[in-house]
């Protein structure tokens, strides 16, 4: 098997198809893709051509209709519900275009949701907390609810939750996608640090320039297909 | 996730709803109401039956007869059909009182002295029965409501009437206490042995008159035994009535049956200290000859009876909870299409299908618990309710207080458990669906 290359995520033939009426839809249509650990890659692809769907296979949010995907080696399609739950806990960490904080917690709580859920210790969690924020960088605004932050800041917080249980694989479906040009260059900035301190990237989006300024390579999807799949050059 | 996590995230998703989930919580506390008020109703109607009878001090008696008196009037009785056939029938005399007070666990063994009589009053004579008692029942509670007061001893020349006999006395049965009545009655006195050798002893009856103070008056009709002729309207001292040696019913049939002038009781009334006792002194009673009935199975089918009772009024309560669980249901749906996309974003933080159940569990299990509490409180409230209304009812007609709902602690424990219950059960559908929410289509939902 392709898996045992030490890729941190490697799809091989993966195909999602489901049927809308009476049409078969091809979202994802025999994809073999890998990404190395400490890599940064960019997904990119216009609207409809499978990126999301694929970043949603590589999270275990969604099961593949066939192919396999493995992360560090395991074979997602043989993991049971439970065990997808603990992959999506551990081993990867997801941000999205709409942050998708929950409104009614404060950003400390927001971030110490996934603590919870990994039956983190309770005196643990405080320090990571913390640390999370201070990676951030928004110490003090801990109390602050989502709707009192920017845009920007929102999805700072959607950044430490996903670090906050310490993933090796940060997925991102157009992080910059609802904020202006400014504030998507200091989340790029911040996803590259993040980066830089050893977790593999995937991020999906539609922004070639950005794609080619921050990422280390980019893959490009369309109806379904890798189109290229290559460094920037 | 881990409870006290998941209890602390149902408790802030209750509190987000909180006039929806209030409502559905109040609809379960109103349907364990009227549970635990219907309960209450029952055992306490149940407790006061039972100390009724407890006080009527029959439910540590049991009631001795000489066998052929069994076969004769209670021969058609359990208790006749349960005597000890193998041992020879005995002649309830004064030495089988005595042999009965040495039985284990025996404390009081007294006959049922009772005879028809005439009460002179105010130059008029009133027939009725009178019979003695013994000083003891003054603890047992029938005589708790009497005006005036109980015998002051054992052998007082005093005497109280039943009220329907103090409303014949007077129209004013209250003036009377105090006053004297004379009781005319049949004494019964013996005869000397025949000179020839024939038939020994027999008894003549001679009219005689005896003074007694009127102490008390009571409304009830307290038992003074094993029952027979007529309804006793006056009652005296045991010991004054034996004295009396009025002729009574069973006098003849001594001695015909040979004991001659030697006095035969009726019936005898043996006490046991405790009411679990009963049983074993009534088999041992039987077992030395003599016919012996408790009233340990009316105690019984008296609980089987409020059982029936508590179940099929208990149902009707329930019903009410089934409604109020529907409630839950509701609320528990609302929530998942309100919260859709908060379910993919738990998923997507590593929830597992698992985690979602048990989070919609625990809110339903939140209010349930909240609904039985409420309940509970409502449910005692309204009972107290009933008690009051039945007192102040009881007060205008005269009539002492009664106690008439009873929640016990087995009943709390009972309703908060059957609502946490039926909240779980109704828990079950919505935390399924919930969990069964695929994550991507969750998260796409605006």
């Amino acid at each position: 098997m392709g898996s045992q290359n030490g890729a941190a995520v490697r799809a091989e033939h993966v195909a999602k198809h489901y049927q809308m009426g009476e049409t078969l839809v091809r979202a994802v249509d025999d994809v073999s893709i890998a990404v190395q650990p400490g890599e940064f890659v960019a997904l990119l692809g216009s609207s409809g051509s499978g990126k999301s769907t694929m970043m949603n296979l590589i999270a275990g949010l969604d099961r593949p209709t066939a192919g396999a995907i493995y992360a560090h080696g395991k074979n997602l399609a043989e993991m049971d519900s439970a065990e997808l739950a603990k992959h999506r806990s551990r081993t990867v960490g997801i941000v999205f275009q709409a942050f998708n904080l929950l409104p009614r917690m404060t950003l400390a709580e927001n971030v110490e949701l996934p603590l919870r859920l990994a039956e983190v210790e309770r005196d643990e969690r405080g320090p990571r907390v913390i640390e999370a924020i201070e990676r951030v960088r928004l110490s003090g605004r801990a109390n602050h609810r989502p709707a009192e932050l920017s845009g920007g800041e929102q999805q700072r917080v959607a950044l430490a939750r996903a670090l906050v249980n310490k993933p090796t694989i940060l997925l991102a479906d157009e992080p910059t996608g609802n904020l202006d040009s400014k504030t998507g260059d200091e989340i790029m900035e911040l996803i590259t640090e993040i980066n830089q301190s050893g977790v593999t990237i995937l991020m999906v989006t539609h922004e070639h320039v950005r794609a080619e300024k921050y990422a280390h390579r980019m893959i490009i999807m369309k109806d379904g297909k890798v189109v290229t799949n290559g460094d920037r050059s | 996730m881990k409870m006290r996590d998941l209890t602390e995230l149902a408790g802030r998703n209750l509190r987000e709803a909180v006039l929806r989930n209030s409502l559905t919580t109040l609809g379960i506390g109103v349907g364990v109401a009227s549970l635990v008020a219907i309960l209450s109703l029952g055992v306490g109607l149940q407790q006061l039956a039972n100390k009724r009878l407890t006080n009527s001090g029959l439910f540590n008696a049991v009631i001795v007869m000489s066998r052929q008196n069994f076969r004769g009037g209670f021969g058609r009785a359990r208790g006749a059909q349960q005597a000890d056939s193998s041992t020879p029938p005995r002649p309830l005399d004064e030495e089988a009182r005595k042999e009965l007070a040495q039985i284990p666990g025996v404390v009081e063994v007294y006959p049922e002295v009772r005879f028809p009589t005439g009460i002179k009053f105010n130059s008029n004579t009133y027939p009725t029965v009178v019979a003695g008692v013994p000083q003891s029942s003054k603890g047992g509670g029938a005589y708790d409501g009497i005006e005036g007061s109980f015998f002051s001893g054992p052998d007082a020349q005093e005497a109280i009437l039943q009220i329907e006999l103090a409303k014949q006395l007077s129209n004013n049965p209250s003036s009377l206490i105090g006053q004297n009545i004379t009781l005319n009655y049949a004494e019964r006195q013996a005869l000397p042995s025949s000179s020839d050798g024939g038939i020994s002893g027999g008894f003549s009856v001679v009219p005689h008159e005896e003074k007694l103070k009127i102490v008390g008056i009571i409304s009830t009709e307290p038992t003074t035994g094993a029952g027979g002729f007529g309804q006793v309207r006056l009652i005296i001292p045991l010991d004054v009535a034996e004295k009396l040696q009025a002729a009574q019913t069973n006098d003849l049939r001594s001695v015909l049956g040979g004991s001659g002038a030697r006095p035969n009781y009726a019936s005898l009334t043996v006490k046991v200290d405790d009411p679990a006792q009963v049983e074993a002194v009534e088999d041992n009673i039987k077992a030395r000859g003599f016919g012996a009935f408790s009233l340990l199975d009316a105690s019984k089918n008296l609980t089987l009876i409020f059982g029936v009772f508590d179940t099929l009024f208990g149902s009707f309560g329930g019903l009410a909870l089934v409604v109020a669980s529907l409630g839950i249901v509701n609320t528990l749906v609302m929530a998942i299409l309100e919260r859709r996309r908060e379910i993919g974003i738990l998923k997507a933080l590593g929830a597992s299908d698992g985690d979602v159940k048990k989070l919609f569990f625990t809110e339903a299990g939140c209010m349930g618990l909240l609904g039985g509490l409420i309940g509970v409180l409502l449910g005692w409230a309204i009972g107290r309710g009933i008690n009051f209304g039945a007192n102040v009812y009881l007060h205008r007609q005269n009539l002492p207080s009664i106690e008439l709902t009873a929640v016990p602690i087995w009943m709390v424990i009972f309703a908060i458990a059957i609502s946490i219950g039926v909240s779980l059960a109704a828990g079950l559908y919505p935390a399924s669906r919930a969990a069964k929410l695929n994550p991507v289509e969750a998260l796409r939902y605006e």
